[in-house]
């Protein structure tokens, strides 16, 4: 038996254990970067999803930013007033009031009303059925093409697509803007939780165009314009587009639409 | 001399690949390459811990248990410096690059004790590679790690939005994409 042996093991490997654990002792502290307390408090309070809905890479970027001042206190969509006045309360400033936001689909063209140029056999993906030709089977080139990228997309489980177009379930909404960034067609907005009234449509084509294609299409009439007492509806480039801020939800518009393209939220 | 570390990177990297020939660090390999963008982070900061590593391992074995005979417990010291090593480097960068740790972000810990990490610093040992080789080799082979990671993301986020029979989805699919990368890289055994 060669008791030095295992001295010298024993020796080697505990010294240096030991010579790691003051060498990485000491540079804790030297090499110490000092985190804002109101960091770790600010991340704490933040829901912790990680979704990406802020724009920032997770939770924790979001909750630097907002210690350092440079993101605001509300800067959670997913969280929402509540998450807010807590961060507020830990920065020590006034939230303000954050209207909730949530992703609403620009189209009513479901397969009754909109004209499809052929049938499509291809990959059951929006992504991949927009690059067919006309940017799809649909006549319009703007609407939703129902093959539900975005509900593969959403967390939340919000969005189901419903003869052949997705909706948005606004109270599951947490307004991360997943499905925004994911919809080829753009058809996807964020519009307040509150809004009275919206445009169930995105095509930006002349009127006799929008006609031959879908029968819940705007085709930029004006009607609405000139109906709204309250300024709140203009139409733009061939698409009537509602500023909730003015909307006081009178539905005027909506009756006088003669498309039917504007819904209640 | 120039030569024979030119051919040793060649056959690290590419002929006796760390992932695909090996089957070493399967685990990031699989779990990191969704999207090719987190791939190649994944990637650099292998290549830097694995060239530190080689380095550090390399010069603790020769210069110290080697000379005192106790070569027998390299796997437990290489354990514990090497992990030493990735905490030191982490607190380092996070204090004086901090554009650097933000961009390697958590997979420099995540690796710590990866099995590539370990069988690299490992196989120079067996090799009896000197310190310099030891380094060239490391670096080349976590070059090829890189390499194929950042093919293996390529792919997925091609193939990503197909029509893959449910059975296949998700992992299954990635394993057998993987084998057919190693069946390709088989075509690099006759280059050397």
């Amino acid at each position: 038996m060669d008791f030095s042996a295992i001295l010298t093991a024993v020796l080697v490997i505990g010294v240096l254990g030991l010579i790691i654990g003051l060498f990485l002792g000491t540079a804790a502290l030297k090499l110490k970067v000092e985190t804002d307390p109101k960091e770790e408090a600010v991340l704490a309070a933040l829901p912790g999803n990680n979704c990406g809905g802020c724009g920032y890479a997770g939770c924790s970027n979001l909750a630097a930013a907002i210690a350092k001042g440079e993101a605001p206190v509300n800067g959670c969509p997913v969280g929402g007033e509540a998450v807010g006045k807590k961060v507020a309360e830990i920065m020590g400033v006034e939230a303000g009031t954050s209207t909730r936001m949530v992703a609403y689909v620009k189209c009513n063209g479901d397969c009754d009303k909109a004209e499809t140029d052929y049938e499509y056999s291809g990959l059951e993906d929006c992504r991949m059925a927009v690059i067919a030709p006309g940017k799809g089977p649909k006549k319009c080139s703007y609407g939703c093409l129902g093959y539900g990228s975005c509900v593969k997309e959403c967390p939340f489980d919000a969005i189901s697509v419903v003869k052949g177009i997705a909706y948005v379930n606004k109270e599951k909404c947490k307004a991360c803007g997943k499905c925004v960034a994911v919809c080829p067609n753009h058809l996807i907005e964020l519009i307040p939780y509150e809004a009275e009234k919206v445009v169930a449509c995105a095509s930006h084509d002349k009127g006799p165009v929008v006609m031959k294609a879908c029968k819940g299409g705007c085709i930029g009439c004006g009607l609405c314009n000139k109906t709204c007492e309250h300024d709140a509806v203009h139409v733009e480039n061939f698409l009537a587009k509602i500023d909730y801020e003015k909307c006081t939800g009178c539905g005027a518009c909506q009756e006088k639409c003669p498309k039917k393209c504007i819904f209640n939220h | 001399m120039m030569k024979e570390l030119l051919l040793l990177a060649l056959g690290s990297a590419l002929v006796s690949n760390v992932v695909l020939s090996q089957f070493y660090g399967l685990c990031p390999f699989l779990g990191v390459s969704k999207q090719l963008k987190t791939a190649s982070g994944m990637g650099l900061a292998v290549i830097f811990v694995i060239t530190l590593a080689s380095l550090v391992s390399s010069v603790i074995y020769t210069y110290l248990l080697d000379r005192l005979g106790i070569g027998y417990l390299k796997t437990i010291v290489f354990i514990l410096v090497i992990a030493a090593l990735v905490q030191f480097v982490e607190m380092f960068l996070k204090k004086k690059v901090p554009a650097l740790y933000a961009s390697l972000g958590v997979f420099l810990p995540l690796i710590t004790t990866n099995c590539a990490v370990l069988g690299t610093a490992l196989t120079n040992v067996q090799r009896e590679y000197n310190v310099l080789f030891a380094v060239v080799n490391g670096f080349a082979t976590a070059a090829g790690f890189a390499l194929s990671i950042c093919i293996l993301a390529g792919i997925r986020e091609k193939t990503a939005h197909n029509d893959i029979p449910k059975a296949f989805q998700g992992m299954p699919i990635t394993l057998v994409t993987a084998g057919l990368m190693a069946i390709a890289f088989c075509g690099f055994s006759g280059l050397l």
